[in-house]
Order: structure tokens, then sequence, then C-alpha cells
């Protein structure tokens, strides 16, 4: 049986998904970098891209779904633009990470783990995101903001709308580390990404 | 108790230390709980210790399957030169000097830890849950459990239940995340459509949303699912284990002969467990014969006699009807004698049916138009006259060569084992016009309908014409596999070829022609049927082909012993097979059909010829289960009991000889098949002679070759579960001394976590008489009396192993017994076969076959698996569906000489181009299928593909 076919990798990802399986002497290797693969196409993983990846993989594609499962970076299902994932561990609990959580949920219309309607946001809480040292710490489609206040996560949702931070935020899902990986170059935009923001609160 | 039913083993084995087993050569010792073992190098610890008695408690443990040390339930302290460690006694291997402590209070400590935290998120539903009384967790929680737990939080929740696939529901709290089901489908089915999603306390098993749990074979999850987190529709909330009545019986919906442990609740059948036959099924059922019972249970069963009356089918009492029936069967004798009656069919029938009708076949009415099979299977003569091979033989052999339909389809359980087989290194070379769900592990020799014997004589390295649709390469391959096998034998000793209808539109001489070939190369090579109708090799053994007498007797061979012991004289050979019945019935030449379980509207494989036949024969007689096409056609029809209302043996494609063991009674009036042969014979002036099962069986022994030395006590004695393979010494037997690993008492040690639901070993003895059965969980020596008055009673005698390589040598022969008739043999250059049209450029060639769930009268009458049969597709190379300018999906017309069908093409890269693959009984009987484009006589099917208007 065949999952229906719809939107799969593009031609070009497909030739970016033989080159990454050659990288490693097992097929089935290549699950997860295929997976950042798809994800930076759609944003999420479609049920078509983990069909192509399973096959590419020699694999089944319960396998995939459960494998991409594991992994909080790996959505399953359709995501906004951006990803703002609000840390609540330890240090930024202290620094009022619930605050600015039930904050971003005000100011976004919408619980966490969902979607906002323009589909620009989703919400998620995040255990550590490594960033103590600016606590409380935020981060928009992995790239890292803090520390963050209500006041500045305000300002971190009107840049991002107005489009002011697009040279540092790529769309959800773009990970260079794959292609980096493979010797391919990463894009200006991605590269600028890398070099983290801050100046969001105190 | 809870915990004596956990564990089993413990109280009975340990008084077997007296009689320590011989360390084998490559052996280790060690000691378990202060008990010195032995052990082979490489077992396991749990395994050890189980044959020791000593039970460690686990879960994800299968005997069948290969450890993952995933559950943590096994941990047993092992010391080790830094002192002892706690480590999973599933994943540890023995080793010398080793001393393993499975209950000492560390390791206590850690089994009890590890099942209060598989019990954290365990919603304790067992009053309302399926395995509620036969769960190993519910049991182990009670033995090995620390009875209280510490966890106060709010436990998950999740909706309840979700399928997995069509017959595969899943309450996810209930789930502990052993591993059981989805290594299931990936190892053992190859078939991986399920796996865990997630992670932490939001695991889940979980199929691909599009992609639903469909495999053949889903149903064994929930058979090993060890809570109840699995469960299967049919059985959901109908029976609570205690209120179940067990028996132990064989699976007659395929030709393999699974063992089951059949299982009724309030008089009717309720559930199906595969039993752990080393031999056969190794514990795995497919689907089909897991649900199949719902048949019994059917509102189309036959529960009374009918009578044509005023062009209807009515109600009639049986004395009525056999009357009707003898009278209808004596008229067309008193026009044309003996040879104007047909009997078509007999693969539904246990051993002891088939017998009766062949004897008032030859005997009282006097033909030789006799036919188990359909037109669907290969000549009688090839089939009984080649070396058998059992499956064991296949599983271990040198080199498999499949010359037959898709086992995954036809016989599913085979086709496990072959798989299994192939992963172990197994060469199985595939000689088929369209891949199978094997090919991905085979070497596969496509060739173009028609080509077969061109095929295997370039796979047996000999010069060819030109062979359509086979390169040098696909040769090349298939003699690779071949390779190893030849080199050491170029006999072929230890090949073993499983041999079918390969496809239903390529005519059987093809097929015999290349397998008489095979023999003759390799004349020390071993066959292994793979007809897949009940019972169709029982009853060829017993005589329901032309020809043929009971026991693979030829009937000229057989004629001066069977005339003698049956005090008759036997009608001339040369009778009609079931195509010649039909074509003969057709012209008016016979006078009499009696369909024996026979649906030749539905099967046969040429629906305009089985229609004009039953349209025109005067008189037919149609003894059924179900009520089906064919009978209502019919002008008597009588109704029979199914295998599970009734006693006898059965005999599967190994020639294995198993019992049949009743559960439920017949409903209505039905009555079993050879009890009607009696009746019906009185009525016609002849006495069969026989008055009881147990005696047919007898009378089998006795007269036939085959049969002889295979007595009711070799069939009913302890350990003869696995039944016996006919001719007796063809295959091991093992009776009465148990083999190692046996509890002393002769009870096979099956792990009841290995198969949840079958508590114990001990209920697994099948009743030795009809009628009698035991509640589950009841001691069955206190239901049927101590074993050796069990044994005397059945008459049985023969203990200890008999070696392979005799024939007939259980059982003392009677003095001055004189010589049998000869088993027949293959005489060479038998078959051959004719020449094949050539195929043109512009046709597709037809290959047919059956899938596993069809619109067939069985299948519709199980509620579960009537949806799942297919939907009609004309599959061909996505080539052709461009050429044609179609999409997939849309319809075409294909023409055959024969007819027409309209029906929807699929562009299919695995199908090969100038081949198209249509499946029969995709469709109900009276809507146009496959049938119509098949002709019986014709040796291939050329299609003209075509697109509509």
């Amino acid at each position: 049986m065949m999952a229906p076919r719809g939107r799969g990798l593009s031609p070009e990802n497909l030739e970016k998904a033989e080159a990454i399986i050659a990288c490693y002497p097992e097929k089935r290797s290549g699950l997860v970098p295929l997976c950042h693969l798809a994800q930076s196409q759609d944003g999420y993983l479609t049920a078509e891209a983990m069909d192509d990846i399973a096959r590419l993989c020699g694999v089944s594609a319960a396998e995939v779904r459960g494998t991409a499962s594991f992994y909080d970076m790996l959505h399953l299902e359709p995501v906004g633009r951006y990803v703002v994932a609000v840390c609540t561990n330890i240090a930024c609990m202290l620094g009022g990470a619930y605050t600015v959580l039930a904050h971003a949920e005000d100011r976004l219309g919408v619980r966490v783990g969902q979607t906002t309607n323009d589909g620009l946001f989703t919400l998620e809480e995040a255990e550590c995101l490594a960033g103590c040292d600016r606590a409380v710490c935020v981060q928009v489609n992995h790239r890292f903001f803090g520390p963050v206040d209500e006041a500045g996560f305000d300002h971190l949702v009107e840049e991002l709308v107005s489009g002011a931070l697009d040279d540092t935020v790529p769309p959800h899902g773009v990970l260079s580390r794959v292609e980096r990986s493979i010797g391919l170059e990463a894009t200006a935009g991605e590269a600028a990404g890398r070099a983290s923001a801050g100046g969001y609160g105190r | 108790m809870v915990s004596e039913k956990a564990a089993p083993l413990a109280a009975t084995e340990r008084s077997s230390s007296d009689t320590p087993p011989a360390p084998p050569p490559d052996g280790v010792s060690l000691t378990i709980d202060g008990m010195a073992v032995t052990a082979p190098k490489g077992e396991l610890v749990i395994e050890a210790a189980e044959r020791a008695g000593v039970y460690i408690p686990r879960f994800c443990y299968h005997p069948r399957m290969a450890p993952v040390g995933m559950c943590r339930m096994c941990l047993v302290e092992v010391s080790s030169p830094r002192g002892p460690s706690l480590q999973p006694a599933c994943y540890v291997q023995v080793s010398d000097g080793q001393e393993i402590a499975t209950r000492s209070p560390a390791a206590r400590k850690a089994q009890e830890g590890v099942l209060e935290f598989l019990l954290l998120n365990h919603p304790l539903d067992c009053p309302v849950c399926d395995k509620g009384g036969e769960c190993p967790l519910q049991d182990q929680a009670m033995s090995h459990g620390p009875g209280e737990t510490r966890f106060v939080e709010e436990k998950r929740h999740w909706a309840k239940p979700i399928s997995l696939g069509p017959l595969v529901l899943l309450d996810r709290e209930r789930c502990i995340q052993c591993a059981r089901c989805t290594r299931f489908a990936e190892e053992v089915a190859g078939e991986p459509l399920i796996d865990f999603l997630s992670r932490g306390d939001r695991i889940e098993v979980a199929a691909f949303p599009e992609l639903p749990f469909t495999s053949y074979f889903a149903g064994n999850t929930i058979q090993i699912c060890p809570v109840g987190a699995l469960t299967s529709p049919p059985y959901r909330f109908r029976s609570r284990p205690w209120d179940l009545e067990q028996v132990e019986t064989t699976c007659t919906y395929c030709s393999v002969g699974c063992r089951v442990a059949m299982q009724s609740s309030a008089g009717k059948l309720v559930r199906l467990l595969g039993i752990d036959s080393e031999p056969v099924n190794q514990s795995w059922l497919c689907d089909r014969g897991r649900y199949g019972f719902e048949a019994v249970n059917a509102a189309g069963r036959l529960v009374e006699p009918l009578v044509r009356r005023d062009g209807e089918l009515q109600p009639a009492a049986w004395h009525e009807a056999l009357g009707f029936a003898a009278a209808g069967i004596r008229r067309a004798m008193s026009s044309g004698g003996g040879r104007s009656v047909g009997i078509l069919g007999g693969a539904r029938l246990a051993n002891e049916d088939a017998y009766a009708w062949s004897k008032l076949a030859r005997a009282v009415i006097g033909t030789d138009n006799v036919d188990a099979q359909l037109g669907d299977g290969l000549p009688a003569e090839l089939v009984l006259g080649l070396p058998r091979a059992t499956i064991e033989d296949a599983v271990t052999a040198k080199a498999v060569v499949c010359l037959a339909g898709d086992l995954h389809e036809e016989l599913p359980v085979l086709h496990l084992r072959l798989r299994g087989a192939a992963l172990q290194g197994v060469p199985v070379v595939e000689v088929s016009p369209v891949p199978t769900a094997l090919s991905s592990l085979s070497y596969l020799v496509p060739y173009r309908p028609g080509y077969l014997l061109g095929a295997v004589r370039a796979l047996l390295g000999e010069a060819t014409s030109e062979l359509p649709g086979t390169t040098a390469a696909d040769v090349d391959a298939g003699r690779r596999g071949l390779a190893d096998a030849l080199d050491s034998s170029p006999e072929g000793e230890g090949v073993v070829v499983v041999l079918g209808r390969v496809s239903l539109a390529e005519s059987a001489e093809q097929i015999a022609a290349a397998a008489t070939l095979l023999s003759e190369r390799w004349p020390a090579a071993r066959f292994l049927p793979a007809l897949r109708r009940a019972n169709v090799l029982g009853a060829l053994d017993l005589g329901l082909a032309p020809g043929v007498l009971p026991g693979r007797v030829l009937l000229e061979d057989g004629r001066a012993w069977f005339e003698d012991r049956w005090a008759t004289e036997l009608p001339a050979g040369g009778g009609l097979d079931a195509g010649g019945m039909l074509r003969a019935a057709a012209c008016g030449e016979l006078g009499a059909l009696v369909l024996l379980g026979a649906d030749p509207l539905a099967d046969f494989p040429d629906r305009d010829l089985a229609r004009s036949a039953l349209e025109t024969v005067p008189f037919i007689l149609s003894i059924d289960v179900l009520a089906n096409p064919s009978a209502q056609l019919a002008d008597v029809v009588l109704p029979a009991a199914a295998h599970s209302e009734r006693g006898g043996t059965t005999t599967n494609i190994e020639g294995r000889v198993t019992r049949l063991a009743q559960k439920v009674v017949p409903p209505g009036t039905a009555r079993a098949d050879w009890v009607i042969a009696s009746e019906l014979a009185e009525r016609l002036g002849g006495d069969l002679g026989f008055d009881h099962l147990e005696g047919i069986w007898e009378e089998i022994e006795q007269l036939s070759p085959v049969h002889r030395g295979c007595t009711l006590g070799a069939l009913v004695l302890r350990g003869g579960y696995d039944g016996v393979v006919v001719p007796v010494g063809a295959a091991p037997v093992r009776l009465g001394s148990p083999p190692s690993g046996w509890r002393a008492d002769g009870v096979r040690p099956i792990d009841p976590m290995a198969t949840p639901g079958i508590a114990s070993a001990d209920e697994q003895g099948a009743p030795l008489f009809a009628g009698a059965s035991v509640p589950a969980g009841s001691d069955l020596s206190e239901a049927l009396g101590p074993l050796d008055a069990r044994s005397v009673r059945a008459g049985g005698a023969g203990t200890g192993e008999v070696p392979p390589g005799g024939n007939g040598s259980l059982g003392p022969a009677p003095a001055g017994e004189p010589p049998r008739p000869p088993l027949m043999g293959l005489s060479s250059g038998r078959f051959s076969a004719p020449e094949t049209p050539r195929p043109d450029g512009y046709g597709v060639r037809l290959v047919t076959r059956r899938t596993l769930f069809d619109h067939g009268t069985l299948v519709q009458e199980c509620t579960s698996l009537a949806g799942l049969a297919p939907n009609q597709l004309l599959r061909v190379h996505p080539k052709l569906v461009e050429q044609l300018g179609v999409r997939d999906g849309e319809r075409v017309r294909a023409r055959s000489p024969r007819g027409e069908l309209v029906v929807p093409v699929l562009g299919d890269a695995t199908v090969p181009s100038g081949v198209a693959v249509l499946a029969l009984g995709a469709v109900p009987v009276d809507e146009p299928g496959a049938a119509l484009l098949l002709d019986s006589a014709a040796q291939v099917v050329d299609l003209r593909v075509e697109t509509l208007g």
C-alpha cells in the first residue's frame, strides 16, 4: 500500500537526500538528517515526506514517524512561521519565566502547543535551552533571545511581525548544520542567524 | 493461585534433578539459585533457568523472537569477577562457572521495583479488561511485585481504544512498552507497520496515519501482548478467561495445519490462539485462520436439509432429503451406470469423511469421477508421487525452490516459516511470473506465463530457446542461489521444491512438466506441495482423485487389494477430474453431480463452464457447511457439521496427520460428512460398514498403505500433539518419550508468557474423544483420567522415537498380513508440457492468483474479515497504462479468447511488461471477475487491454 502522494521532498531535496545518505555506511543512519531536511522544506514533517524518507532509508514509514516523534525539535504537525519556545527550567523560572509564558499566551492568544490563526506563531514551553546566563531565555526558530521580560516579549513579537528580524531568524525548519556536514554552503541569511541576538529585556 | 499460574514449571521440574541432563560437548556448567545446571553455549540465562525449572519473570522476552532486554523484569543477580551485578536474564548468555541468583534480596528488590514502575501508569482496570484472569502483568504483579505502590499522582489518560488496523484495537494506558508487537511485525512478519511514537510517559504504539496495521499476521500481536493493550474486535468483551473452554485442534482454513487452541464460551466459538507446534506453526497464525471461526457462528450456516420443490429449495426432514438424494443418484446410475455420477470437492472434509466418500464412490456408486481439487490444483499423481518434504526439511534445506503462487496469500504461515529460513541464510529461488511477498529475500527468476518449463531448464543450466521475460542475469541469480546446494550434491540432496499452482491462468501441465523435470534432474530433492485448500492433501491421500485409491495407490495397483477388502468390484479407471466432470456435465453426459463442499461457481477458474455444467446436469446434491452460490442451484442441499463441531483427523501439506477436536455442537440438524455418506450408501443399497468415527480411522490404518502404523493411539498419545507424518517413518515421530526440555510427565513446556492465554501446557492436551472438553484452568487428568488409562483406551502403544527412513515401521503388522499395494511413485516423463502459443506483441499474458481475503463464501461469512477483501484491479506495468492513455484506477476492457471484463487498471512497476495480474475471487460471485477470462483447457490466457468506448 502506498501513502497518498503530494508534498513529498522536492526534486532538489531528493537530490540532497541522496547526498546525505551517501555519507553513511548504512542507509537508515540518514533518517534523522533527512527529517531535518524535510522540516526545512515544509516547516514540519509531512506524511508524504516521511514516506519519501522511509523509502530512501529502506525502513517503514511507521519507523520514520516513530523516530521523528522522539525529538522535540522535529515537528509532526504544521507549525507557525515562528516557533517560539519559552524556557521554564530553573534559572529562567526564577527569572520569571512563568510570568513571561502567561503573558505570551495572552499576547499571542493561544495556549502552549497551539499556533495562532494567522499561522505566524507557535508557542512552546521548553526545558533548559542552555541560555541560563540570559534568563528568561526565549528561542525563536532555534535562535536565542534573552533576557526577555513581558515588554521585551511584545517587542520581539512586533519585530518578528514587522520583518525587522528577517535576516536573523530564518523560517522554521532551516538548519544549516545538516548541510554543512556534507559540505554545502549556508545561505547568507542563515549565516547571519547564527549570531544570536540580545536586548529584549532588562 | 495466580503466582502458581505464572510459574507453572517451577513446581514439577525440581524433582527431575535426580536425572541430570548429560552435559553437551560444547556446554557450560553454572549454578542457578544454587542448583547445578549445564547448558549449551550461547543459551540465554532465562532459557537455561526455565529448563532447570526456575521461572524468571519476564514481559518482553519471547522464545520465538530475538531478545531486547526492554522491560527489565527479568533482572537477576549474576556473579562476575567484580562481584554480583543485576543483569537481564533474557539478554545474558550462560557462561562457565556463572552463579545466578533469581530470588536473592537484590534480585527481588529489582524485580519489585521494575514492576512498581511498570504499573505507575497502568490503569488497573482488570475488571473490564479482556486480559484480566489470563494476564501476565496481573499474574506477575502478584508473584513478583511489591504489592503496594508509592505513586499517588494522576495517571496518564488516553482516548480508548484506538484501532491500529482493521483487526487490532489498542488501549494505550495498558501498554507497558515491551515491544513484543512491534518486534513481531518487523522480525517475524517482515511488515513493520507499527512502531513506538513519542517518548517518556507519552510513548505509544502507532501505525503511520495512512498505513494502518493491515498485516495478515496482525492477530499474533494480540496473542503475544502480555497485557490487555491489544485486543481484537471479534473477542473484545465477549468472554472472560474463566468462562472459556478450550481444546487443542488444527486450523483448517488452509492446508498448513497450524495447531490451535480453540476456545468457546456459552456454546459459541469465541477465540483461536496459536499453539507453539515446533514443526508447523511455531505459535503463529494468519488472521484468516484466527478469525475464520466466525463462519462457524455465521447466519449463513445450513441448519436443515433443503429439497427443491416447485422450483424452490424448501426445508425437509433428513430421511426425506436423503431419499431424494439417493433417488437422484440412482436415476443417473440406472441410465448411464456409476460413471454418470460425478463427485466434486472433498478438500473441506476431515480424513475420515474423505475415506467414507471415496469408498462410497468406488464401492457403492461405482464411479471414478471424484476430484477434491477444483481445477485450481495439480494432478494428483504428481502430488502423491513425488518424494514429500516436511516444513522442517524446507526451512533447513540447502536450497528451496519455489514453483508456487504467492505463499503469503495462499499459505501464510508457510510463508512465515520460509521467510524465517531465508533470513537465516537458506537460499530461496523463486520461479514466478511476478514478484511475491518473499521476493525481497529470494533469488527471483521471472518468466512469461507459458515458459515455466524453459525457465526451469535454464535454471538447471540446460540450453533453451529464447525465453521471453527471463534475462540471462535472472537465470544467473537463480543459479547462484542453488550453487552451494548443487555443488555438494548434484543429485539435489537437501533441496526442497515448494510446488503449487503458480497461476490459475497457466495450465497445471506446465507446472507438472517442470516438476517432473526437476525430479528427474534432482532425484534426491524433496517436494512440499503448496495446494491451499484445507484438507486437500488428506482427500488426495484417501483417494478423492480420479484413478487414485486410498493410501496414495493407483487404481490398478490397488484394485485387487481393495476389491478383496471392500468385497466389491471397483469401477474402471480413467475417471474425470473436476474440469472433465464439468465439461461432461455441460454436454449432458453426467446424470448427477455431488458438490462435496465445492462451490464451482465461485472457485472453478472458468465461470462459464461451471455455470453451464450446473445448469445442464439433471441432478445436483450439495453438501456444505454454508449456503454458497452453487448450492442455490442444487436439487438437494444437506447441512454438514463444521470441523469444530465433530472430531476426526486432518492432513497437512507435509502429510502430517493431526487430530481435530470438537468444541461446539452443530447448529440445527447438521451432520458430519461421513454420517451422510453412510446414510446415502444404505439408501443406495450398499453398506460402508461404519458406525463410529474411530472405526473409520481403524479401517484406514488397516487398509491404506500410506497410513499403516498411524494408529489412533499414535495420534492421541501425549507428545503426539504435533501429529504423525505419513507414511510413518518418513519424518521423525516423537511419541511417549519426551524430548529434552519437556517435563518429566511428557507435557511440553509451553511458556505461558510466549502464548499468554494458554496458561499452562496441561490444558493443551485435546480431549481424546469427540465431544469431551474441559474448562480452561481445570485439571485435565482429572477430567479424562490418568494418562495410562487414556492411551490404553485409545488403543495406543508405540513409544520412543521412530527414525526417519522406514515405511510404516510403527506398530506391529498383523501376522500373516498380505503385502499392501505399493505407494505410487513418479514415473518419469509422465507429464510433459504441450507447445505454448507464443506471445504476440500486442497482448499481455494473464497471471491469476488468489488473495487471502476474497469474496468467497467462507471469508464473507466472517464479519471481521468480509470487508478486508481487496477490490478487483488489473495490475500491469505502468508503461502500458501510459500507452493506453488512462490514469491509475480508470476502467479498461480486458478481452481474452474466452470473455471480456471491464476492470480498473493500476500501473505497478513490480509487474513485468507483457504480464497482467488479476486476482480470482476479488468480486462477489455474481459480478464479472477473473473467472470470466479464464479457460480451464488453455495453456495460457492472452489478454488484450483496451480503453472503453
